[in-house]
C-alpha cells in the first residue's frame, strides 16, 4: 500500500500510480478523506470563472463589439449556432440553448483545469459529476419527449416504424435498452473515462519520470526524457480530447432533444 | 499525509465508478447557479445584442435599397419629363412648320384674290371707259362725220333724226364689217 501511494520510493521496482491517488485528502477540513475536495472547489471555481467571463463580455453591448464582447459572442455563437440551430433547428431551437451553453462551457473549463499546471485535475475525473450532468440531460430529454408527444412517446422512442411485425420482439428491447438504459450510461461514463484516463497517464508520466531521475543508471537517468518527451505528446492530445470530450457531451445533448422533439418523425 | 492517504485508500473507495454524493451535490448546485445566471443574464444580453444588429444591418441595407429606388424612380422620371419635352419640341415644331404653311397658302390665296380683285375691277374700269369712249365717240363721231358728209353734200344735215339715222346704219355697216373681218 505504501508503494501503491507513493511509488519509486522504497522498493525497487516502479509501481505505477492507481486510480487511488485520484483521491486527494480533502480540503477542508484539511487531510479528512469524505471533507470538502480539491473537485468541489474547482467546480465552484468554474461557476465563478464562467459566469464573470460571459457577464464582462455580455455587460457593454455594442453593435461592433470590442475584443472581450468579440470572444463571448463567438464562444455563445458556437454553442447557439454550430450546436443549438444546426441539430435542433427549426424555431424552437432558442429555447435550448442556455442548457447547452451552460454544458458546454461548465464541462469545459472544468476538463481544461487537467492541462493547467498546478491545478492539473479535470473535475470530471471522478464519476458524480458526470452522473449529475447525464442525469439532467437523461429527464430533460424524457421530458421535452413526453411534453411533446405525451405519454405515446415512449412507444414512438420504443418502437420504431417500418420494421416487420415479426422483427418486433427483437427490435423493442433492444430499443429501450439503448434508448433509456444505456445511453445516460454512456453519456456520463464517455466524459468520465476520457478524464479519468488522461488524469492517469499524467501521473503515470509524472511519476515515471520521477522513478528514472532517481535512477543511479545514468542511461535510465537519461532515459526519462523520452519519457518527458512523450508525456508532452500526451499532455496535447489530452488537451485536445478535453476540448473534444465538452463538444462530444453538448452534441449528444443536442442530439438527444432533437430526437425527442421530432421523435413521430423518426 | 501518506498515512492520510493510505487510510482513504484502505476504506476500500477505490472503484472509480462509485461517487461521491457531497461532489454530485456541489456539481447539481454549481450547475444550478450556471443555468440561472446564463438564463437570466447571459442569453438575454447575448440575444439582445444579435437581434440589435441584425436589425441595424437589415435597417441599413433597406435603407440603401429605398435610397436606390427613390434615386432610379427619379431618374425615370427624368427620362419621361427629357422625352416629353422633346415630343413637346418636336409637335411645336411641326405646328409652326404648319402654321408657317398654312400662313403663306392664305396669303398666296389672299394675293390671288387681290390681284383678281384688282384684274376684275380693272377690268370693269376699262369696260366702263371703253364703253364712254364709245359713248362719246359715237356722239362725236356722229357730229364730226354729219358736218364733214353736210360740208360735202353741201346739205345741211340739220334735221337730227336723219341725221342719227345715217350715222346709226353707218356704225353698222362698220360693225359688221368689223366682225366679217375678225372672222
Amino acid at each position: 500500500m505504501i508503494a501503491l501511494a507513493l511509488p519509486a520510493q522504497d522498493s525497487g521496482e516502479f509501481n505505477p500510480p492507481g486510480i487511488e491517488q485520484l483521491h486527494l485528502p480533502a480540503i477542508l477540513p484539511w487531510g479528512v478523506a469524505d471533507g470538502f475536495s480539491k473537485q468541489m472547489l474547482l467546480v465552484i471555481l468554474s461557476v465563478v470563472i464562467i459566469a464573470t467571463f460571459f457577464l464582462l463580455a455580455a455587460r457593454k453591448q455594442q453593435l461592433v463589439p470590442g475584443k472581450l464582447q468579440f470572444a463571448g459572442e463567438m464562444a455563445y455563437g458556437f454553442v447557439r449556432n454550430s450546436i443549438a440551430k444546426d441539430i435542433i433547428g427549426g424555431k424552437d431551437f432558442m429555447k435550448y440553448v442556455p442548457l447547452l451553453f451552460s454544458l458546454f462551457f461548465f464541462i469545459l473549463v472544468n476538463n481544461i483545469y487537467g492541462a493547467i499546471p498546478v491545478i492539473q485535475l479535470p473535475s470530471f475525473s471522478h464519476v458524480g459529476g458526470a452522473y449529475v450532468l447525464a442525469g439532467i440531460v437523461y429527464v430533460t430529454w424524457i421530458a421535452i419527449g413526453v411534453k411533446k408527444n405525451g405519454i405515446k412517446y415512449f412507444k414512438l422512442a420504443t418502437v420504431p416504424s417500418g420494421v416487420p411485425f415479426y422483427i418486433l420482439p427483437i427490435v423493442i428491447p433492444i430499443e429501450i435498452i439503448s434508448n433509456f438504459l444505456v445511453r445516460p450510461v454512456t453519456h456520463s461514463l464517455r466524459l468520465f473515462a476520457t478524464m479519468l484516463a488522461g488524469h492517469l497517464i499524467v501521473m503515470i508520466a509524472g511519476s515515471g519520470i520521477e522513478f528514472l531521475v532517481m535512477q543511479e543508471n545514468v542511461l535510465l537517468k537519461g532515459a526519462s526524457v523520452l519519457v518527458l518527451g512523450g508525456s508532452l505528446a500526451m499532455y496535447m492530445l489530452e488537451a485536445l480530447i478535453m476540448a473534444l470530450q465538452a463538444y462530444v457531451f453538448t452534441l449528444l445533448t443536442a442530439i438527444y432533444i432533437e430526437g425527442a422533439l421530432h421523435a413521430d418523425s423518426h | 499525509m501518506n498515512q492520510l492517504i493510505i487510510s482513504a485508500a484502505a476504506e476500500g473507495d477505490t472503484n472509480p465508478l462509485i461517487p461521491n454524493i457531497w461532489e454530485m451535490f456541489v456539481v447539481l448546485v454549481g450547475f444550478a447557479v450556471l443555468m440561472f445566471i446564463v438564463v437570466k443574464f447571459v442569453v438575454p444580453m447575448f440575444e439582445k445584442t444579435f437581434a440589435e444588429r441584425a436589425e441595424a444591418i437589415e435597417g441599413g441595407i433597406a435603407k440603401a435599397e429605398k435610397a436606390q429606388a427613390e434615386a432610379s424612380a427619379a431618374l425615370e422620371e427624368y427620362k419621361q419629363q427629357l422625352t416629353d419635352a422633346r415630343a413637346e419640341a418636336n409637335r411645336i415644331r411641326e405646328e409652326a412648320r404648319g402654321e408657317g404653311a398654312q400662313i403663306l397658302a392664305d396669303l398666296k390665296e389672299k394675293a390671288a384674290a387681290e390681284s383678281a380683285r384688282i384684274t376684275a375691277q380693272a377690268h370693269v374700269q376699262i369696260e366702263s371707259e371703253r364703253q364712254a369712249a364709245v359713248v362719246s365717240l359715237r356722239s362725236e363721231v356722229g357730229t364730226l362725220a354729219t358736218t364733214l358728209a353736210g360740208r360735202i353734200v353741201g346739205e345741211a344735215l340739220n334735221d337730227d333724226e336723219r341725221a342719227a339715222r345715217v350715222v346709226d346704219r353707218f356704225l353698222a355697216d362698220l360693225e359688221s364689217q368689223n366682225a366679217g373681218a375678225a372672222k
